[in-house]
């Protein structure tokens, strides 16, 4: 152990931006070029260019997975409780890549650049991505980092799905899979959330067909409704208990309609910040891709049989009260690695947190994934 | 497990380059010691939360999962050995799970607490429950739900159809063939379907 303070901070950061050489050939058969990345790195590659770490993102993330900007001292990276020095995903041990996927809204390629075919800004137009897509663009920028391999893909919910699918696609270019709160696929009532936040944005007057930028307008209404929906989702009936219960307001006119309910005015809050910063086009086409994502799907719905002939080694982990992305899905997955003798540990933490929690530091689902980390970085270390 | 020389003498059961399923497995000790010493491979089962950390710390893949919810993650004879020591007496579904076991694992060692050893019947005896090494507890704090016999086990797993192919009793880290149901605090059976 050096000096460094344990779990501390990976400090200031800056993002950089990449542009794929080649073309982006997308499973809906569009093609993109000059396609724009915003990357973030943490620690340093080895000379051996074994130790890099790749961390997908979920829904409303980007690359900035953790540190801070100069001068924002309150920037921190959405999951900056697990990466960095002393930090379970250790930076002294990993270089650790985040990578903002094409078609969101934090600076990579996306519905709000300019489509050269039209000489507007994509909006609605922008093509559809799916899972697999992402997962392309990602190893093309690591083909131009020239990582051949990767220690470890990592990703919590949509962003497990994309380690997942690593394995599948890219089955020599991963040694370990760790998959947090994810599935195999959305189920039809994930799939109907979705559909309810993408109705609510498609039907803000504002959102004009997806061309809202030509019009000056935001479809902030859609936006927070979506996220209020979503929101809901991600928590559990019992951490919603615990935080607001029934309590009302201070001063809240009863008998009325405006907020009274504590969680009234938290789900608005939420509702008003995520539609400050978050683009509709974007959470169109993500919601989308999560409803897409089906890997069995080309092998007749058998999940043992699409995981076959991966070779990684899995870790996945799952929480109780995650009912968006429920243990059940996580063991379906365990069963099928199983199936076919894979290497898999799988954690079920019983965390009152509901989805959320994977983006929480719970010491018992921080604990495993410090070990699973340390074990691989044993693998690299003289 | 408890001793360490229990451990080598069930390890030594496991035939080499075995796939292995250890139900309850603990913080994966065996496990990682049959995969060093004697080639073998598998998945532990277990649902502490500190042992699952220790199984992944050993390089043992581990399945948090609830027992009482039997074996439904694996298929029929997908293991070679099916371990399942000093678990049996914890679970509610003690006969399922021992079906489960046999469905599951071509070979199956079990192994638990004997309660006829002669300590426990002397203080049966003297009106107490038994407090001992093999089983510490008081009997209100007990995790054990199940108390059973060498001699009781031997008919359970008759009853189920069950071959057993060696059984014997451990006391102290050594093996006890001559009235283990008597003379050995752990009983260990090795049986197949």
């Amino acid at each position: 152990m050096d000096a460094v303070t344990p779990s501390s901070s990976v400090g200031l950061v800056r993002a950089t931006r990449h542009t794929l050489l080649k073309p982006w050939v997308l499973r809906s058969g569009a093609t993109l070029t000059d396609v724009s990345l915003m990357v973030e790195t943490y620690g340093t590659l080895n000379a051996d260019r074994s130790n890099a770490v790749l961390v997908c993102h979920a829904l409303n993330a980007s690359h900035h997975v953790a540190g801070t900007y100069e001068g924002q001292p309150r920037s921190e990276g959405w999951w900056d409780n697990l990466v960095g020095p002393g930090k379970p995903l250790d930076t002294r041990h990993f270089f650790v890549i985040g990578v903002n996927n094409p078609g969101s809204c934090f600076g990579s390629t996306g519905p709000m650049d300019h489509n050269p075919a039209t000489g507007r800004a994509w909006g609605a137009d922008f093509p559809v991505v799916t899972v697999e897509d992402w997962v392309d663009a990602q190893a093309a920028l690591l083909d131009q980092m020239g990582i051949d391999q990767l220690a470890a893909v990592l990703g919590g919910s949509l962003g497990g799905m994309q380690a997942l699918a690593w394995t599948l696609r890219y089955p020599a270019r991963v040694r370990h899979c760790i998959g947090v709160a994810t599935a195999p696929n959305l189920s039809a009532e994930n799939i109907a959330f979705n559909e309810i936040a993408r109705r609510a944005i498609t039907s803000d007057p504002d959102f004009h067909g997806g061309h809202f930028y030509e019009h000056g307008t935001v479809p902030r209404n859609g936006l927070r409704l979506a996220r209020m929906v979503g929101h809901v989702t991600y928590l559990s009936d019992d951490v919603m208990a615990s935080k607001f219960g029934r309590r009302r307001r201070e001063g809240a006119q009863a008998f009325g309609f405006d907020p009274q309910f504590e969680i009234e005015t938290y789900l608005r809050h939420q509702g008003d910040k995520f539609s400050d910063y978050f683009d509709a086009n974007t959470y169109l086409l993500i919601t989308r891709a999560l409803d897409y994502f089906d890997p069995a799907a080309d092998h007749g719905g058998d999940l043992a049989a699409t995981f076959a002939d991966v070779k990684a080694k899995f870790q996945l982990v799952s929480f109780t009260t995650d009912w968006r992305f429920s243990p059940a899905r996580s063991r379906e997955l365990v069963k099928a690695l199983v199936k076919h003798r894979h290497d898999v540990s799988y954690s079920e933490i019983n965390a009152p947190h509901g989805h959320d929690a994977f983006l929480l530091d719970d010491p018992r689902y921080h604990g495993v994934l410090r070990a699973r980390f340390e074990r691989l970085a044993s693998e690299f270390k003289a | 497990m408890s001793d360490r020389s229990d451990l080598q003498v069930i390890a030594s059961l496991v035939p080499e380059g075995s796939r292995v399923l250890d139900l309850g497995c603990g913080d994966g000790e065996l496990l990682a010691h049959l995969m060093q010493q004697r080639g073998c491979s598998g998945y532990g089962i277990e649902w502490d939360d500190h042992n699952v950390r220790r199984c992944v710390e050993r390089n043992v893949n581990v399945i948090q999962y609830n027992l009482d919810e039997g074996l439904a993650l694996f298929d029929d004879a997908s293991f070679d050995v099916v371990l399942q020591l000093d678990t049996l007496q914890h679970l509610r579904n003690t006969e399922h799970m021992l079906k489960e076991t046999a469905r599951v694992g071509r070979l199956g060692i079990v192994s638990f607490p004997n309660f006829a050893h002669w300590p426990n019947r002397l203080s049966v005896a003297r009106g107490r429950m038994p407090v001992t090494k093999t089983l510490p507890y008081q009997w209100y704090d007990t995790p054990n739900i199940r108390v059973g016999t060498f001699a009781d086990f031997e008919t359970l797993a008759q009853r189920q159809g069950l071959k057993i192919l060696d059984s014997f009793g451990l006391q102290g880290g050594r093996p006890v063939r001559h009235w283990p149901n008597a003379r050995a605090s752990v009983a260990v059976f090795k049986f197949e379907r």
